[in-house]
């Protein structure tokens, strides 16, 4: 039966109890809610330090953003959407749907789950309080190579180490519940390979977590000995090594990058076959490629070292490892495709940014295919070519993945089905102003404009003009976005149980909004789907 | 009634012919071929793998897109129930190694090559530091620093941009044509890197450690490049340029170059032996803080925050002199502040010691000759 | 249920215990990344010690000759001026050659200095064998002193073939003074 808060009278204390339900809340739904929102919210405060980004790289000069600051923004840009945007919102996800998707009454350790995410608004808290402190905010770019940022780093680094210790311990803390949920709590009938694939996605994404999130907190933990207790790990001067400093911090920085997509190949891979009506082609080789990849990334650490010095077989290796990669996610693409072919399609929103997704991230990992090869990486390494493959895997990828879930699951989350007009019209606008932005910026990487700098020479200028109004007019669809949640939230067409006709999934089989506590007790697998709702998926 | 649609038209006429009519809408799209061997073969790899994928990415997207016209819902009701094809999947997962294969050798080869550093005619010691370059040339014993010359109020724009705008020095690298140049790179403070887009060379500058890289161009000219590491406050403003003459001119230069330095320490001589009276000091001073140390401490003394301290009305600049003089010619180890002396003349350091405790209300009235600054040395 | 909880506790220790390996590896992946880089000398390190001084050849009269470099640099921060006496030698392998650098310490009070070797390429490293150094130990000069430094060395004749240049640059370092060791036995151990 649904029990809410609000059905409970009388409420005398509101706040006390606006309170108490979000601080100690146990809830997967919850506390998927407050990591979603998290995310949201740094989404526009990083989001606003790419405006200034962009503002200042309109024309060539320095018109406001000087140096010190603008490299701050930089920083603070990116450290912002890796660990606050990106990875607590494939979070919120999974708080939300894992449970739904595999008939479990809540995560597995609901405590745990509630103190991993009180942690992130202080360690985020703390970090965006670094830009006002003595020195400015942390200035050496989200990858905070030695000795820029031990010897020569502002006072805020310590603080910013500690942050990202917090970060790293909520991530873990996350991951450790995410694996013993999925392992635990499945309704009886659900192997493992008859789970959904964003169950998949996660599983393996938690074990990258938990593997590589130490190793963030030992280089940290390194840099923050050098700079007071009189360690040498990173200076020549004591025996150590700057460039040791790149080797590990990419062990770990290869694998998170894998940890901000797999979620987003999880999320397409439930969109795509809904909206086809199709089952998705291949879900087996879907895990194995999935599997691939990430053991695979452990071992190309080294592409980002091309410059570094690096010995030529060290250079090989790396150079090969990386061009297999290619390998598993051409075929999870080639299987999204085959998934539509001779499906029976629609367009809703969710789907035309599965569909952005696929083609988008396509083109970011053909540009990281070229960035593989070690001659072209002596061009493109460190230019603006290689923030273009970045932002295409990221945004396109990680967001427009998060995004896409958003449209996906909200009528399941709020009872609501969100207004299909000014979803389509916030697809065309993001699809339009993220290429705009990113695309110009593979050309001025080629004609040689490096990364990181706050101002450039005049060859760079009309292309820059060019990033700087997509980047305005992106800006301008995140709030749109906003908008449509926000309204999404307070009202809208009632969405069915089954709320899209080619859905299939037991999270499907709760009602819409999905109710406080669900699947109390275990469900049948395979589901039961609501025939009433239209044509079900072949078998 | 201009109509919604006659308002959009003419926008976009005006918007069409603002782009035309700029002088030079400058957009290049290709990697450029560059003067080196080296730099060629790059870009043809370039080309080959950027055609593979766009020859991929036109049968991917076009099969999605034919998928998303053809089996849309209106025309294609009846989905099919398929999910499974072991030989397809075969073929995409070999297919794609092949052409990995087919792309891995060209770029061994020319890897190989770009890594044989061996049997170059002559070596230069690249030395990195927080803002600037120092080439030192190690058969003819010949060393100088590389200082970007784009001045301030082009930056600040208060002038027009000049056609180098950020990519000019005072010195250049001056190098052979037809001659194997290795390149030693390192730093003394943080990680940059030496990028020179026209050779297709780039290495990191490691502080304790030396990398090596060669080249060698063919055809005279200028060739510019950047820093592509970001190294602090002024990563965008240590521009290289590399100045490539021909073997006899180059020899020319090197000669010119011991002849220089002998004039220099020529006139360091004279220096120290005139008494400079102070307001030449404090005119050459003003040059000299303006050009070498105004970006962190600002032209008006003030400094920013606890990273650039404040001259005016400092603590050192106020204090004991010997203080100062240690200050400003060895730096401060693990900060920002170099060690002038090896960079600036005896009369330079003098100039704008005097003026640092003399400008901004700083009146010590000390005014410091070329040798005293020598006897410091 | 309760085998579920059992479950879920071992799940719970084991990817705990996980997470903390994970961060001592990061730790091990340092003195990893030291002996990859001695045994194989790929980033330019050359050992710390002292070439074994029984395994000194005898002079050879080897045909095969290799010019060495000397390169010296000063980080930010040194006061002090630094340079080879000779730019370059040409060496015989298996023979012991000695040069020296210069310091002198600009400084108005004593500093002590740590000069860190690096050889390009970086694999030649380990065919760089130095019987003595200025570089095994700190060196401390008072304000305004200055010395030559000696440096000796031999090139073994493993050298791969196609090596004909080696580079060997010295970077100086400025030791805090908390952790300079003691001037006086300093000078004690350069006099021999």
């Amino acid at each position: 039966m649904v029990t809410r808060a609000e059905d409970v009278t009388p409420q005398r204390y509101p706040l006390r109890e606006f309170l108490s339900r979000w601080l100690l809340t146990t809830n997967h739904k919850e506390i998927g809610t407050l990591y979603l929102w998290l995310s949201f919210t740094l989404f526009f405060i990083a989001g606003a330090m790419a405006m200034v980004i962009r503002l200042e790289l309109f024309q060539p000069g320095i018109q406001f953003a000087e140096p010190l600051f603008y490299n701050q923004m930089v920083t603070m840009h990116g450290l912002l959407m890796v660990f606050g945007v990106v990875m607590p919102g494939f979070v919120g996800l999974a708080n939300w749907q894992i449970p739904l998707m595999i008939g479990a009454p809540d995560m597995a350790l609901p405590r745990l789950n509630n103190f991993s995410f009180w942690i992130l608004p202080f360690a985020f808290g703390l970090l965006i309080s670094t830009l006002f402190m003595e020195g400015g905010a942390p200035n050496f770019g989200w990858t905070f190579y030695a000795p820029l940022s031990t010897t020569y780093g502002p006072p805020s680094t310590d603080f910013f180490i500690l942050g990202v210790h917090m970060m790293g311990i909520s991530s873990v803390l996350g991951a450790i519940n995410i694996i013993v949920t999925i392992f635990n709590l499945r309704t009886p009938g659900m192997t493992l390979m008859k789970m959904p694939l964003f169950v998949w996605t996660w599983l393996i994404t938690a074990f990258l977590l938990i593997m590589v999130m130490p190793v963030l907190a030992g280089v940290v933990t390194m840099m923050l000995t050098d700079r007071h207790f009189g360690t040498s790990f990173f200076s020549a001067a004591g025996g150590g090594d700057p460039v040791m400093f790149q080797h590990i911090f990419w062990f770990f920085g290869h694998p998170e990058v894998y940890i901000l997509i797999l979620p987003g190949f999880g999320i397409a891979s439930q969109i795509i076959p809904t909206f086809s009506r199709k089952k998705l082609f291949g879900y087996h080789s879907m895990v194995y490629a999935t599997i691939a990849i990430a053991l695979l990334s452990f071992v190309v650490w080294g592409h980002h070292m091309f410059t570094t010095g690096m010995p030529v077989v060290g250079e090989l290796f790396f150079m090969y490892a990386t061009m297999l990669i290619a390998v598993p996610t051409g075929v999870k693409v080639f299987n999204w495709v085959a998934t539509m072919w001779r499906g029976s399609i629609t367009f809703e929103t969710p789907m035309l940014f599965a569909i952005g997704f696929v083609i988008l991230f396509t083109i970011g990992g053909f540009s990281g295919l070229m960035l593989a090869l070690v001659p072209a990486d002596f061009q493109y390494h460190d230019t603006f070519f290689v923030v273009a493959h970045f932002h295409y895997v990221l945004y396109p990828g990680a967001i427009f993945g998060t995004m896409a879930a958003v449209y996906y699951w909200i009528p399941k989350w709020t009872g609501h089905m969100y207004d299909e007009r000014l979803g389509k019209i916030h697809f065309w606008t993001a699809i339009i102003a993220v290429n705009l932005t990113f695309f110009p910026m593979h050309f001025t990487g080629l004609a040689g404009m490096p990364r990181r700098i706050v101002d450039y020479s005049l060859q760079f200028a009309d292309f820059n003009m060019v990033s700087s109004i997509g980047a305005g007019l992106l800006g301008m669809t995140q709030v749109l976005f906003l908008y449509i949640v926000i309204k999404t939230i307070r009202g809208g067409d009632p969405a069915s149980t089954r709320v899209w006709e080619g859905a299939d999934g037991l999270e499907w089989t709760v009602p819409s909004p999905a109710p406080h506590h669900t699947f109390e007790t275990p469900p049948p697998f395979p589901p039961i789907m609501d025939k009433d709702e239209g044509t079900p998926l072949n078998e | 009634m201009i109509s919604i649609a006659g308002k959009l038209k003419s926008g976009m006429m005006v918007a069409v012919l603002w782009v035309f009519s700029r002088p030079v809408f400058a957009v290049v799209f290709d990697l450029r071929e560059g003067v080196t061997n080296m730099s060629q073969r790059i870009q043809a790899l370039h080309h080959l793998s950027l055609g593979i994928c766009v020859v991929i990415g036109a049968i991917v997207f076009g099969v999605m897109f034919y998928s998303m016209f053809a089996h849309r819902r209106s025309r294609h009701p009846k989905p099919a129930d398929f999910h499974e094809n072991t030989l397809v999947e075969v073929a995409w997962t070999t297919i794609p190694i092949v052409i990995l294969v087919g792309m891995a050798i060209p770029a061994t080869t020319t890897l190989i090559d770009i890594e044989d550093n061996s049997d170059a005619d002559l070596t230069i010691l690249i030395t990195a530091s927080q803002w600037k370059w120092h080439y030192q040339y190690v058969e003819a014993d010949i060393g100088y620093y590389s200082n970007m010359t784009t001045p301030t109020a082009q930056i600040n724009n208060l002038e027009p941009k000049g056609e180098h705008y950020l990519l000019e020095v005072d010195n250049p690298l001056v190098l052979p044509t037809r001659k194997k140049v290795r390149f030693l790179t390192t730093s003394n403070d943080v990680i940059h890197s030496w990028w020179v887009p026209d050779f297709a060379v780039k290495q990191d500058a490691v502080p304790g450690y030396i990398n090596e890289a060669w080249t060698r161009v063919d055809v005279p000219g200028l060739y510019r490049g950047q820093c592509t590491e970001l190294c602090g406050k002024d990563h965008a403003y240590m521009p290289i340029v590399v100045d490539v003459k021909p073997e006899a001119e180059f020899d020319e230069w090197i000669e010119e170059q011991r002849l220089a330095r002998e004039l220099a320490s020529g006139q360091a001589v004279a220096d120290r032996n005139k008494e400079w009276a102070f307001e030449e000091l404090m005119q050459i001073g003003e040059q000299v803080f303006l050009s070498h140390c105004a970006t962190c401490h600002e032209p008006t003394g003030l400094g920013q925050g606890v990273t650039y301290p404040a001259l005016a009305g400092g603590e050192i600049p106020t204090g004991p002199l010997a203080v100062h003089i240690d200050r400003v010619m060895n730096g401060k180890a693990g900060t920002e502040m170099q060690a002038w002396a090896p960079q600036l003349s005896d009369r330079e350091l003098a100039a704008v010691i005097t003026y640092e405790r003399n400008a901004w209300g700083n009146a010590t009235a000390d005014v410091i000759q070329p040798r005293t600054v020598y006897a410091a040395r | 249920m309760t085998e579920t909880r059992s479950n879920q506790r071992t799940h719970v220790v084991l990817l705990f215990s996980l997470a903390v390996g994970m961060f001592g590896f990061a730790f091990a992946l340092v003195p990893l990344y030291q002996v990859f880089c001695e045994i194989t000398g790929l980033n330019g390190k050359t050992s710390g010690r002292p070439a074994d001084p029984t395994a000194i050849p005898e002079v050879r009269a080897s045909d095969r000759e290799v010019t060495v470099q000397f390169l010296a640099s000063v980080s930010n921060g040194m006061p002090w001026e630094f340079r080879p006496s000779t730019h370059q030698l040409k060496v015989r392998l298996g023979e012991i050659y000695t040069t020296d650098y210069y310091a002198r310490n600009r400084a108005a009070q004593a500093v002590t200095g740590q000069a860190v070797p690096s050889v390009a390429p970086g694999y030649a490293a380990k065919y760089l064998h130095k019987v003595e150094c200025f570089c095994f130990r700190q060196q401390h000069l008072e304000a305004g002193e200055d010395r030559h430094m000696p440096l000796r060395f031999y090139v073994s004749d493993d050298l791969p073939e196609e090596v004909h240049t080696l580079s060997l640059s010295y970077t100086l370092f400025k030791v805090p003074t908390t952790q300079a060791a003691n001037s006086v036995a300093n000078l004690a151990s350069i006099q021999q």
